[in-house]
């Protein structure tokens, strides 16, 4: 297997060819999803399905920062809730003309007259758009560059984005006249003349988020193959050695959690789409947390495994608390316990290991041991296998 | 090359008033293999952090190649040409020998060079080259974690020369080697030394022995002497606080007896 990596075109070539086939299961998947699902399944899990698959957005970004680069943001909520909030404010803002008013209704409601400044470009909805990726981008990045110039690391800034929760999260419950304090961005009308609740409209939404979340895999896969994924791995296993040789982590680091970030804007707007309400409650840390389980569950540093934790545990999330109410934070706590301390690297992981060699016994072949390259040419070794068996 | 590559004057690095590095003063010239020997706690592994830049001198000069490395970062000063190797080998346990070669070689070491510059042919020839030198040809595409320690300490100092340094600052570097395993990391070194200057710290005396022509020793954050390695040895300074106790755990013979 060495022979091949040795010879560069060997490599180009079977990368490329792995490359194409990957893509074609995205693809496949992807059609699956938008053409079979909603044959299959009803409305309201369609719908289910459609929150999950944005939720996958975010735990992709938070597998970028946490599983590939290792550090645990426990803030997320924050950067979802911002992507939610800019579309949300669009939303607001599609006042029929012939309304005496044009203002959201909630702003009546406190007495205010005149639309704030900052609602203003959000009458447009490439502003808005924009604001989806880049406001959670660049608090990220600022937020970032500050820490991690700092080296500020480990616990201290998983605790650190803890309390940009707490602060945002108070911050927005204050705010009544300008953005509905509590109560939060809802009751959406139309976008683009469409009725937002509308089924139809829903398809083209769950459509849309199929599409960006394979877009948002694409460019994971992006950056974390290469010599950007090595580096960020390099920096998650050692940063001094990545400093000793040469490159400044800062940078890296401010890059990625700002990618995540958007990632995390681009989910909170698709979600808010399909449950049509954004509030506070989006930046509740219970929520950030839960993020940062699905990707455990599924596996760290695996972009599939993201995707499919958070398919997982949100599906097992909605079926138990229907069926048993009192029992899903137990369910959710113990899972977590369970990935902790037997799957540290989630169920893709834990496939990635095991699997292959599960694989093999049950189509009755022996199970593969990994060894040295050399012990397959050793003739002695060869000779005991033979003969004496594994 | 000629002129020194390393100055330092008056140096002084202290921690909550204790001064790891007491006003020392150094120099090396370039194309040396220097060693630096002295007992535990005289300031040898600050005397690399203080190179490097992971920690700051409070007084003194410090010029590489004729400039002033006090206020610039460790990654900028490992650009300029400084290497260092860790005490304990550090690779890139979840990467390949292969690809942790290729980080350390790659030129752009710059954010956007690194996502969007396809790696050139030159540095692949590079890597294999390396991957030849330090003799891990057949174990390039296995993750490093399965390497032995002492295939783990030829990797980092091949990390090194993949960032073509000008100086070379290794730590300890057969600390829990074999016999073998330290021959054969003392060969490498000297072949190394033909084209970079380098700076070895080490306690093992034979090895010590087997690649350096100058010594120096630290005692207490400053040198204490310096020389071959017979000068130091009967220097009585450093037999008092280092060769001289006969319980010490060093493999030095008995001063009183011929070396060599």
């Amino acid at each position: 297997m060495t022979v091949h990596a040795i010879e560069p075109s060997g490599i180009n070539w079977s990368k490329r060819k792995a490359l194409l086939i990957e893509a074609a299961i995205v693809a496949a998947v992807a059609l699956l999803l938008i053409f079979i699902v909603p044959a299959v399944l009803s409305g309201f899990r369609l719908n289910l399905l459609g929150r999950f698959l944005a939720l996958a957005i975010v735990a992709l970004g938070i597998d970028l920062i946490w599983g590939y680069t290792g550090l645990l943001s426990l803030g997320h909520g924050v950067f979802f809730a911002l992507g939610g909030y800019a579309l949300a404010m669009h939303l607001k803002l599609q006042i029929p003309p012939e309304s005496s008013i044009q203002l959201p209704e909630f702003m009546t409601l406190y007495g205010v007259t005149e639309l704030p400044w900052f609602w203003q470009p959000f009458y447009s909805f490439p502003f808005a758009a924009l604001a989806v990726l880049l406001i959670p981008a660049i608090m990220a990045g600022l937020l970032g560059y500050l820490v991690f110039r700092n080296r500020i690391r480990g616990v201290y800034f998983s605790i650190l984005t803890q309390a940009m929760t707490i602060i945002f999260f108070n911050f927005f419950n204050g705010q009544q006249q300008l953005i509905n304090g509590t109560n939060g961005l809802t009751d959406f009308k139309t976008l683009f003349g469409a009725t937002v609740s509308e089924p139809s409209t829903q398809f083209v939404i769950y459509a849309i988020t199929v599409l960006l979340l394979v877009a948002a895999y694409a460019l994971c896969r992006w950056l974390t193959s290469g010599r950007f994924g090595r580096l960020l791995m390099a920096i998650r296993d050692d940063e001094s050695r990545v400093r000793f040789s040469g490159y400044d982590p800062t940078s890296f680091k401010v890059l990625v959690f700002a990618v995540s970030g958007a990632l995390a804007g681009v989910a909170g707007a698709l979600f808010t789409l399909q449950t049509g309400i954004i509030s506070p409650k989006a930046m509740d840390i219970a929520f950030s947390i839960e993020m940062v389980i699905w990707v455990a569950v599924g596996g760290r540093a695996s972009l599939v495994g993201a995707i499919l934790g958070t398919l997982l545990v949100n599906f097992a999330k909605s079926l138990l608390s229907e069926q048993f109410p009192d029992v899903w934070l137990f369910f959710q706590g113990g899972l977590f316990l369970l990935v902790v301390l037997v799957l540290p690297d989630g169920f893709v992981g834990l496939l990635r290991t095991q699997g292959i060699n599960f694989f093999r016994t049950l189509i009755g072949r022996r199970r593969r041991s990994s060894t040295y390259p050399s012990l397959e040419e050793d003739a002695q070794v060869q000779y005991e296998r033979q003969n004496l068996g594994d | 090359m000629n002129g020194k590559i390393l100055e330092i004057e008056n140096l002084t690095v202290s921690f909550d008033g204790f001064r790891a590095l007491n006003q020392l003063n150094f120099s090396m010239d370039a194309g040396e293999l220097r060693v630096v020997i002295g007992p535990n706690g005289a300031g040898k592994t600050t005397f690399l952090d203080v190179i490097t830049g992971k920690v700051k001198s409070t007084v003194g000069h410090l010029l590489f190649k004729g400039r002033n490395l006090r206020s610039i970062p460790e990654h900028r000063i490992a650009r300029l040409g400084i290497g260092r190797k860790f005490q304990t080998p550090r690779v890139y346990l979840n990467l390949t020998p292969r690809e942790n070669l290729e980080l350390s070689c790659n030129r752009n070491k710059n954010v956007v060079a690194t996502l969007f510059r396809q790696t050139p042919s030159s540095e692949r020839r590079t890597v294999s080259g390396l991957l030849e030198t330090i003799d891990l040809v057949h174990k390039a595409d296995l993750t490093a974690a399965l390497l032995s320690h002492g295939e783990k300490q030829r990797l980092e100092i091949g990390m090194l020369v993949a960032q073509s340094p000008d100086l070379l600052l290794v730590d300890e570097p057969v600390a829990g080697l074999t016999d073998e395993e330290t021959e054969k990391i003392g060969d490498l070194l000297l072949a190394l030394a033909e084209s970079h200057s380098i700076i070895v710290i080490e306690h093992d005396m034979e090895f010590v022995r087997q690649i350096a022509n100058k010594v120096t020793v630290l005692h207490q954050g400053s040198v204490l002497c310096e020389g071959s390695m017979d000068e130091v040895q009967h220097d009585p300074r450093v037999i008092e606080v280092y060769l001289g106790t006969p319980e010490a755990d060093y493999s030095v013979p008995p001063i009183h007896e011929p070396i060599l």
